[in-house]
Order: structure tokens, then C-alpha cells, then sequence
């Protein structure tokens, strides 16, 4: 059964500002587990990890301990790799968590480096988010002067090295292989896959990429139980969810929320409701790479398989009459995401915030593949004009034919992610944008 | 080369080239030290770029494909202070433009210029969409930002500037 509300996971102690210093962490439990879990076999935190049903907390939800396991077995040099870059519009969780708790990663970090005989480790952090750079470099030289750090850890002879590594502005670098290039002194390109990272990933080893959320839950796993955590949690998704809910809602926030909630709790239990007394027209659920839910759409569990494939959520269609494949005949709805939602209410002029989105992604592509290179600067010149009122007919068979051939053309996922929300957002709110084209016919 | 690193940018660097042990090369510092080469000499200039590189035993060609592909990076010198102000989605829906133009009017500078004190960056999402309108100015946040705040926000930071390079 899911949590209650008032269950909180990784955010319990968000506001205690002391919690921050090793001596705050360490007053309220902190690095207790560390101790037992160095205690254990490395193969045995994973198999709680995999019991867990716990799944990455990034975008993609995939499973943690099934991730792990993809390091083959007795590579001599592997990484563990945790992805601070956060920079999808609409998430701000990853931000929060390192600001009040950099020890609670830590911790986390540690623990799964011990799992996966990782010794070179890394934090790679987004350029911009600077007050939490100094905050984690802090807590880590602390971490290291305390001994939870470095060569034979507390005695167990046990190694762990962690080193905080800065980006420089590019959203491309949440993406993991772009994020190792960069972490390599590269540029953010993204790598073709097959490899992937935990066969052949950052110089050349084993390397498993985590995000923040996702390694902050290991110590709460590892302390209390893998079934216990599965238990917390809906279907095969274990564990709590962090939600950052932004846009026309009347209490905007980052909130610990349980697993399969539905978006309809979340606005109206959770944020006070719509603003101004408005209705919603619109949901993003879980970051702007995702198409979006409408109004009728609320009622569905805000969880990773249920958001795939809940039939609740209409299919993305590439142009009406012709549903949007994903590979072997299977439907697009949406996804889980990074878990930024984003309101939408009744008086949102939805074309020019497709049209924002498309700007983002133009400016954000990494110029490696031509569809996306090409494709997103198309869409975001063709959305500018349809939001304006100088949109030609034509223009929304011209936007869906472009990000048609854009998604799945690709190395990574961003031209995916650019492609979606266009489809999606012409599936759902078509009307909004054929009102922009005859306001100017007429 | 005219152009050289403090001493203790010189250890940072060297302690950090001690972190990526299994890298074979000093590639993975190339963007801390770019960070540290803004820092001391405000901005990317060819010769900065020259002093990455061979401190890093690099090509310049590398230094320069990467200095050139993060936004953060600049090479033409800038204000002491940069003010970074969201405008996607979540700021947007809540009135984040309006913010960005009370922000260049007060400047006297538009989106993406500079004078000697500030630089005006209108930034994709910055991680703080639950207080939109947001900036982040160095260490310092700026959130639920409406217009009539620019004035006092842009007084502040003249009195009290917050160049990034004193994360480094």
C-alpha cells in the first residue's frame, strides 16, 4: 500500500539547517547505516536494491538494482557516477535535496560504490547551481576528515574516493553518456549506445549512472529493508516520489508525496488548487520532455507503468487519425518522468508555451545529430509564428511532420524529448493552435 | 604567453588532476581549470585559453571546442556580477518575461549584454520552478520575483556584488 502523506524518505529534514554539518547528520542517524552496510557483501546491498523495486528518479524510471547488475562481474575498475546536472524544465527536487542534506548522498553514495567495488567516484553537479556546489564540496571534505571517506574506511579495508565534479551550462549533460564526455573534459556529446555505461563507461569502465533522488533512498534501503521499501510504494515501483509542482497552482512547492498519488490530489489536496479560482487546462507530469495530460486525464496514479499505459491517458497521435508508434505498435500517453509537474490552467495560451519549450530545446540540442540540430530550431521558428498569429495553414501538419522525424532518429533522447511534446500538445490541444491560424485568416 | 595562473589556483588545479586517476590524462580538469581562468581573468580570452592548455599538456584546439560549447563560459569580458534570470515554462506561466524586462530596463542593458558591473543572462530553467519567477545570481537565489522587486534586487546586488567566481 502506498504511504501516507506525511512519510518522508528523503526529505525528513528539509529545513534543519543543521543537518547540514556532519555533526547534524551524524545527531540524527546519519552514517549509522554506512556502518552496516560495509559490514555486508557488496552482492548483497544490491540484492536488497533489486528487492526494493526502487527505480531511477532522473526521467527514465529504470530500475536501480537491475541497472547495477549489468557491471559485469569482476571488472577491476568501475565507477559510480551521480547525476546532479538537473535541468529539465519544471524539476527542482535534485537542487533541494543536496542543499538540505549532502550527507544523506553521501552516505548513499558511499554505500552503492561499496556495492559495485566502485573506488573513482563522482558528483558531476550543473555549472549553475552554485550554492550547492559549495555546500556538497564542503560536506564531502568533511566526509573524507571523518573517515566515511578514502582508503580502508573505518577499518574495513574498504575503499571509496568521491570527488565533486563542476559542469559549465548545458542541459545535455543530464543525459548520462554526455555527462560522462563532459566528465571526461569533453564536450556534452551524447555516445551511441550500444555500449552502455555499466559495460563501457566513463574512461572506458564499468560505470553506473544515479541520480540524487534515486542514491539518497539506498541508505533507507539498506537500513530497513528492501521489501520494506517495495512495500512503501504502487506496483513495481517502490518508495516515495519527489514532486515539484509549478505553474498556475495556489501553493507551488517541492513536496515528498507517495508513490501513484494522482494528479488531481496533487493540485487540489496538496496545492491549495488551481490559482485565481481557474480550472486546469493542461498538466505536464513529470518534466517538459513529456507530453501532456488534459483535463480528463487527472484522475490517473502519478506512477511510472501507470502514466505508460494507463488507457485513461490517449495515445500521442503523429497527425489525427494516426497514432504515434513507439516501437512495435506500441502507444505513447506519457511518462513519469523527472517528476516536475507543471500546471496549466483555463486561461494558459497554449501555443506560446509549446512555443517556449520548442526554444529551449533548439537552444539546447548539441548539434551531433541532424534532425535534432535542424529539427528543433524548425520547430521553434514554426511555433514562434503559430503563437504569435502569423502562422500559415499548413503549419501544424508542418510541426507534426518535423517532429516526427526527428523522434527515434537520434543518438540520445533529447531529440525524443524535443518531438513528444510538440505531438502531444497538437494531439491534445489542437483547437488552441487552429484558433491561432484562422485568427489570422480572418 | 602573457598570461598566468595565481599560486593557489596553480594547486587547485594540480590537487584536482590527482582526482581522476584512471583518466591517463589531465583532460578531465579542463572545466575547472576554465572555470578557475574566468575567475582570474574575467573572461576566455585566446591567451586564457592558451594557459589551459598548456597547463593541462592539452591541444588548444580541445580547450577551445570545450570552452566554446558550455554557456557558462565567455569570451568577451563581462560584468563583475551576472544575474541569471529563468524565463522557461514554470517562470513564464508566471510572468517570468515581465521580470526579464523590468531587469534590462533598470540595467540599461539588454537580454545577453553587459556593462562593468553586471552581465544579464536570460537562463534556461535554473532548478527553482516551485518559486517562479526565479534568478540565481552566484550562491544567491532571487525567487517569486515580480517586477516591482527588480529595483531593490538590482540595488542590492550593486552594494553587495556576487561574482560566480567566488564558487571556484
Amino acid at each position: 500500500m502506498p504511504t501516507d502523506r506525511t512519510t518522508k524518505l528523503v526529505s525528513a529534514r528539509f529545513g534543519d539547517d543543521k543537518a547540514r554539518t556532519m555533526a547534524g547528520y551524524e545527531a540524527s542517524g546519519g552514517y549509522a547505516t554506512l556502518r552496516k552496510a560495509l559490514a555486508m557483501r557488496p552482492e548483497d546491498i544490491t540484492a536488497e536494491v533489486k528487492a526494493s523495486n526502487l527505480r531511477g528518479r532522473g526521467g527514465a524510471g529504470f530500475a536501480t538494482g537491475v541497472k547495477w547488475g549489468f557491471v559485469p562481474p569482476g571488472s577491476p575498475k568501475v565507477h559510480l557516477v551521480c547525476n546532479a546536472d538537473e535541468s529539465e524544465p519544471g524539476t527542482c527536487k535534485d537542487r533541494e535535496l543536496i542543499y538540505w542534506d549532502p550527507h544523506l548522498l553521501i552516505e548513499g553514495m558511499i554505500i552503492s560504490a561499496h556495492a559495485l567495488r566502485a573506488h573513482h567516484n563522482y558528483i558531476y553537479i550543473r555549472g549553475e547551481m552554485m550554492r550547492e556546489y559549495v555546500v556538497l564540496a564542503k560536506a564531502v571534505e568533511e566526509a573524507y576528515q571523518r573517515g566515511y571517506l578514502g582508503t580502508n574506511i573505518l577499518g574495513t579495508g574498504v575503499t571509496v574516493h568521491l570527488t565533486v565534479h563542476r559542469g559549465a551550462g548545458a542541459y545535455i549533460c543530464g543525459e548520462e553518456t554526455a555527462l560522462l564526455n563532459s566528465l571526461e573534459g569533453l564536450r556534452g556529446q551524447p555516445r551511441l549506445k550500444p555500449p552502455f555505461p555499466a559495460v563501457k563507461g566513463l574512461f572506458g569502465n564499468p560505470t553506473i549512472v544515479n541520480n540524487v533522488e534515486t542514491l539518497m533512498n539506498v541508505p533507507l534501503i539498506v537500513d530497513k529493508g528492501g521489501a520494506w521499501f517495495n512495500g512503501l510504494g504502487m506496483g513495481r515501483s517502490g518508495g516515495t516520489r519527489m514532486l515539484c509542482v509549478s505553474g498556475h497552482v495556489e501553493k507551488p512547492g517541492v513536496f515528498e508525496l507517495p508513490m501513484g498519488i494522482t494528479f488531481r490530489q496533487i493540485i487540489d489536496e496538496v496545492c491549495g488548487g488551481v490559482w485565481k479560482g481557474r480550472k486546469v487546462k493542461a498538466v505536464i507530469p513529470g518534466g517538459v520532455s513529456m507530453p501532456p495530460l488534459d483535463a480528463d486525464e487527472l484522475d490517473v496514479p502519478c506512477e511510472f507503468d501507470a502514466l505508460q499505459t494507463d488507457e485513461r491517458i490517449k495515445p500521442v497521435m503523429v497527425r489525427p487519425g494516426e497514432q504515434f508508434n513507439l516501437g512495435g505498435g506500441k502507444a505513447l500517453r506519457t511518462m513519469a518522468g523527472s517528476g516536475g509537474v507543471v500546471v496549466l490552467d483555463d486561461h494558459c495560451d497554449i501555443p506560446k508555451a509549446v512555443w517556449r519549450i520548442m526554444k529551449f530545446f533548439a537552444h539546447e540540442s548539441c548539434g551531433q545529430c541532424t534532425p535534432c540540430r535542424e529539427g528543433t530550431g524548425w520547430m521553434e521558428k514554426v511555433a514562434r509564428r503559430v503563437a504569435d498569429g502569423t502562422g500559415k495553414p499548413g503549419d501544424l501538419e508542418l510541426l507534426s511532420s518535423i517532429a516526427h522525424g526527428i523522434a527515434g532518429n537520434t543518438i540520445c533522447a533529447l531529440g525524443d524529448a524535443a518531438a513528444w511534446p510538440m505531438l502531444g500538445f497538437l494531439t491534445k490541444f489542437r483547437a488552441d493552435f487552429e484558433a491561432k491560424i484562422q485568427q489570422r485568416a480572418a | 604567453m602573457s598570461l598566468e595562473f595565481s599560486g593557489p589556483a596553480k594547486q587547485k588545479i594540480a590537487a584536482l588532476c590527482e582526482r581522476y586517476p584512471d583518466a591517463g590524462s589531465k583532460k578531465p580538469v579542463v572545466l575547472a581549470a576554465l572555470h578557475l581562468a574566468q575567475k582570474e581573468f574575467g573572461h576566455l580570452s585566446d591567451d586564457a585559453l592558451r594557459l589551459v592548455a598548456a597547463t593541462l599538456e592539452l591541444p588548444y584546439a580541445h580547450v577551445y571546442g570545450v570552452a566554446t560549447f558550455y554557456t557558462m563560459f565567455r569570451r568577451e569580458p563581462g560584468g563583475v556580477t551576472t544575474i541569471r534570470m529563468c524565463t522557461n515554462i514554470s517562470c513564464m506561466l508566471r510572468d517570468g518575461y515581465d521580470v526579464l524586462a523590468a531587469f534590462e530596463q533598470k540595467l540599461g542593458l539588454k537580454k545577453g549584454e553587459s556593462n562593468k558591473e553586471f552581465t544579464l543572462v536570460e537562463e534556461e530553467c535554473i532548478a527553482a520552478c516551485a518559486n517562479a519567477p526565479c534568478a540565481v545570481v552566484g550562491t544567491k537565489y532571487f525567487l517569486d520575483i515580480t517586477p516591482a522587486k527588480v529595483s531593490a534586487i538590482v540595488d542590492e546586488l550593486r552594494s553587495a556584488p556576487h561574482p560566480e567566481g567566488e564558487v571556484v
